[in-house]
């Protein structure tokens, strides 16, 4: 057992750990802290896959970014603990048969399509500065068309956030 | 096993657990954050097969992911506090008016 994997297997246990508890907590403020466990474990897992871009970005934007709007909301709403009911209750008994099954069904599907995998090419490992080439030669439309798309977000949550319309 | 084989059955057990988060939970917004474990799960599938691959394609995916989250997030939440303020509740079984 490789250190790596040591590391990795830790990293794993904390994501998972952390995604659990966001299912069980009944207050949304421990779900979402638990939300930034997991996505800061993902973060090291990236490290580990040799996407260090991408582990900074996940961190900056998800665990920064993002998370602080749900935290935000979830105070400016003063949301409280939520209530059971007996939809909840049933969809307990269907829900996890049907978890379980969509996560064995997956988990077998890609590990067979993985094997089948033929790796072509220079590995990955800290490819930060040809990642950002690719995204400003061959990716260059759909980078700028992303601008476009979180103006209209800007524009679309001032709208419905606003007020009075 | 290598690493990345290991990540990609990670990616698929927290997928699940988004899923039954979703199916789950009632509170409005942690549906929403079931949401955005899902799309993390994927991110990671992502990362992991373009290890697997040695195909950087995959990590490019990963940010373009990551930034329709963030716009999806900034609407997302605008349309809960809307939702917040004309219902009074968070609750999703509230929220019933396209139901018959």
């Amino acid at each position: 057992m490789t250190v790596e994997l040591i590391l990795f297997f830790l990293l794993a246990a904390v994501a998972l750990g952390g995604a659990i508890n966001l299912i069980v907590q009944t207050h949304p403020i421990h779900s979402a802290l638990s939300l930034i466990v997991v996505m800061v474990a993902l973060a090291g897992i990236y490290l580990l896959l040799g996407a260090e871009l991408l582990a900074m970005v996940q961190i900056i934007v998800y665990a920064g970014a993002i998370m602080v709007l749900f935290v935000f909301t979830i105070m400016l709403l003063n949301a409280g603990k939520e209530e059971r009911t007996a939809i909840s209750r049933a969809a307990t008994y269907v829900g996890v048969p049907c978890g379980v099954l969509l996560t064995a069904v997956l988990a077998w599907r890609m590990v067979l399509s993985e094997a089948g995998a033929s790796a072509s090419g220079a590995e990955t490992q800290g490819m930060s500065r040809e990642l950002s080439g690719m995204l400003f030669t061959s990716y260059v439309f759909p980078f700028e068309l992303t601008s476009i798309l979180i103006l209209v977000a800007i524009l679309g949550a001032v709208v419905l956030a606003k007020r009075e319309m | 096993m290598p690493l990345a084989s290991y990540a990609v059955v990670l990616s698929a057990v927290l997928f699940g657990l988004g899923a039954l988060g979703f199916v789950f939970k009632r509170n409005i917004i942690t549906i929403f954050m079931s949401i955005e474990l899902m799309l993390n799960a994927v991110n990671l599938s992502f990362v992991a097969f373009s290890r697997i691959r040695h195909l950087l394609e995959g990590q490019v995916f990963v940010f373009f992911v990551i930034v329709v989250a963030a716009a999806e997030a900034a609407v997302g939440m605008a349309i809960i506090m809307q939702v917040a303020r004309n219902r009074q509740s968070l609750n999703i079984e509230r929220i019933d008016l396209l139901k018959l």
